[in-house]
């Protein structure tokens, strides 16, 4: 760029000249521009996100009291945190827990999705804002606050659910008590929760169907089910997969409705990643050990975050 | 489910009458209308349930024998209360100054930014696009013990300012995502005829991109706004004296204390807390839905 700024007035004046130079200038001034425009996202996509990141990776070799790193029996030094985690019961439950709690919620959540998205596109459009203004509601709560509601619905001595099912003549459920129970109801609040954004987003991809597709269908006298199998489906799969993939790293580090809810009693079975790693890392100040636990999500979340991006690429290509 | 009704359906359509046509319409229309119903209610149960608990006295709450459904005696007590507890009041403020400061920072990062990844291609640029997506899905349980040592050893920790300091890792990417989407969507003739008319960068982000993008602002704002109004990760960790908490991790912390739960103003103080964004949902659905789809749809 300096150069060419020198070189320019050595140039005869040509006509063209004073456009030439006027042009470097501009050209100069956007790139030292663009990088001051960028560079508050790169301050904190840097220095609040990845260097905390590899900060995290280092912590996680260290010993609980952060002298040194931490001596492992038959891992290598550092890496100590993950051979005591490995060979730890409760860290396995947690692992677990996290794999059933993420992936049953999400299915729940885009079936359930898939199921209100289908019947909002069925009703005559006037109706469908109220209803889908409606049916948002739960997205919009903070999940913080609602998970308290539910906690009070859950609640042992008074649950108000519990008083719905003896009206019909169904049993008690000790909701938060029991550890299947609890698991399930942990579920079931972060399917409420979940559910209404994956009808929003499922409505925007019914929405942008061609209506035509559906016409050559009819004519060639496919049934209502060989147009969601044959139509839709192969005109949403992209959206289902970023949504899917998007909600699965979501729900898979969710904490706050099992701080809430449960704060990952009874017996530590409701734990997952990040409500374990948050008891074990601040609450008992094992930061060394909290870190590392946090660490096992990443795998899971790279993966996905991978197959996401790609699939974002890819619609983007398309609507090119 | 769906495969029963499915079949249903199309029996009379399999013969091809008109008439049956229009009659299975009615059933799939009416059907429709059931489910709808259906979920609405499971899906507006706890809020008004929590409404409902909110408006009892302790007293009735804490009586077993009638139905929990109903109000007996509606009281506005549980809000009062809190509406003139300065504990509360000391939330509601530390939620409003950090929210503010953090939308405010988010939306000059982002738009900024968005603007030069969008128009002005530089080395990187694209390389940046992409990582700005990549750090939105970073998850902040993945980071939140990492910062409590870095906004520890900036002695932020236990200060509303250390939450400034940290919520822009969950507005700044996707804000930034969805603004990178809506300016490159604005025709490349607009900045040329700008440009011919002697218009510097600056001035054509500010005359031209953030009018015409204004839908595009609106809902990012609001997404940053919802996100920092309900952060609970970060607060949990970093706060631990109720003078410096904000709304959501107050209500849950505060009012819950040992043994002792008074329901009424725990669903209270949490409508209170939901309002805000409840407010600006409701008047504002339809930007609110659009930066919801945007992630997936724009870029």
């Amino acid at each position: 760029m300096a150069a060419d700024a020198t070189t320019a007035p050595i140039m005869p004046s040509a006509p063209g000249s004073g456009r030439a130079s006027s042009l470097q200038r501009v050209a100069r001034r956007r790139s030292t521009i663009a990088v001051l425009m960028t560079t508050p996202l790169l301050v904190v996509i840097i220095g609040l996100v990845a260097y905390p990141a590899a900060y995290g990776i280092y912590l996680s070799t260290l010993n609980r009291r952060m002298t040194g790193f931490m001596e492992g029996e038959w891992l290598p030094t550092g890496l100590g945190n993950f051979e005591i985690l490995l060979e730890s019961e409760t860290f396995w439950a947690v692992a677990w827990q996290s794999c059933i709690f993420a992936i049953t919620a999400v299915i729940l959540k885009a079936l359930i999705g898939f199921w209100l998205a289908h019947m909002l596109h069925h009703i005559p459009s006037k109706g469908q804002r109220k209803w889908r203004g409606m049916l948002l509601v739960p997205w919009v709560i903070p999940p913080a606050l609602s998970t308290l509601g539910w906690w009070w619905m859950f609640d042992p001595a008074y649950s108000s659910i519990n008083w719905l099912f003896q009206v019909f003549g169904i049993p008690a459920v000790p909701w938060l008590g029991e550890k299947w129970w609890a698991r399930l109801s942990i579920i079931i609040v972060n399917v409420w929760y979940g559910a209404p954004f994956f009808m929003i987003m499922y409505l925007a991809a019914l929405k942008s169907v061609p209506e035509q597709l559906y016409e050559a269908a009819a004519i060639d006298g496919a049934t209502s089910w060989q147009r969601l199998r044959y139509v839709t489906l192969p005109m949403m799969a992209n959206i289902i997969s970023i949504t899917v993939l998007f909600s699965l790293i979501v729900t898979f580090a969710n904490y706050d409705i099992v701080r809430v809810l449960t704060n990952g009693g009874p017996r530590d079975l409701t734990h997952v990643f990040a409500s374990y790693a948050f008891q074990v890392g601040i609450l008992s100040g094992n930061i060394p050990r909290g870190a590392s636990i946090s660490l096992f999500m990443f795998p899971i979340l790279a993966i996905c975050a991978f197959f996401v991006l790609r699939g974002v690429t890819r619609r983007n290509k398309e609507q090119m | 489910m769906s495969a029963t009704v499915a079949t249903n359906r199309d029996m009379p359509s399999f013969y091809g009458k008109a008439g049956s046509l229009r009659s299975e319409r009615r059933w799939a229309l009416i059907w429709a209308y059931i489910s709808l119903i259906f979920s609405a209610i499971i899906l507006l149960t706890p809020p008004v349930y929590m409404l409902i608990t909110s408006l009892k006295t302790s007293g009735e709450i804490a009586d077993q024998k009638g139905n929990p459904w109903i109000v007996r005696n509606p009281t506005l007590e549980n809000y009062w209360e809190l509406i003139t507890n300065s504990l509360f009041q000391g939330f509601f403020i530390n939620s409003v100054i950090v929210t503010l400061v953090v939308v405010a920072l988010t939306m000059v990062i982002s738009i900024m930014a968005a603007f030069a990844l969008a128009r002005m291609r530089f080395w990187g640029s694209q390389v940046l696009a992409t990582g700005v997506f990549l750090t939105y899905l970073v998850p902040d349980t993945l980071l939140f013990i990492p910062l409590y040592q870095i906004v520890g050893g900036l002695g932020l920790l236990n200060s509303i300012w250390g939450l400034v300091l940290v919520y822009p890792t969950l507005t700044v990417p996707f804000c930034t995502w969805i603004m990178i989407g809506y300016f490159a969507s604005i025709p490349k003739e607009l900045d040329e005829a700008a440009l011919i008319d002697g218009a510097t960068w600056p001035q054509m982000l500010l005359k031209i991109f953030v009018p015409v993008a204004l839908p595009g602002i609106i809902a990012a704002t609001i997404f940053a706004f919802t996100v920092s109004w309900a952060a609970f990760v970060y607060p949990t960790a970093f706060i631990t004296t109720p003078d410096q908490m904000p709304l959501t991790i107050g209500v849950v912390s505060q009012l819950v204390r040992g043994d002792v739960f008074i329901w009424g103003q725990i669903t209270a103080g949490a409508l209170l807390a939901a309002l805000p964004p409840v407010i600006v949902y409701a008047f504002l659905m339809d930007y609110y839905i659009a930066g919801l789809t945007a992630g997936a749809t724009k870029g």
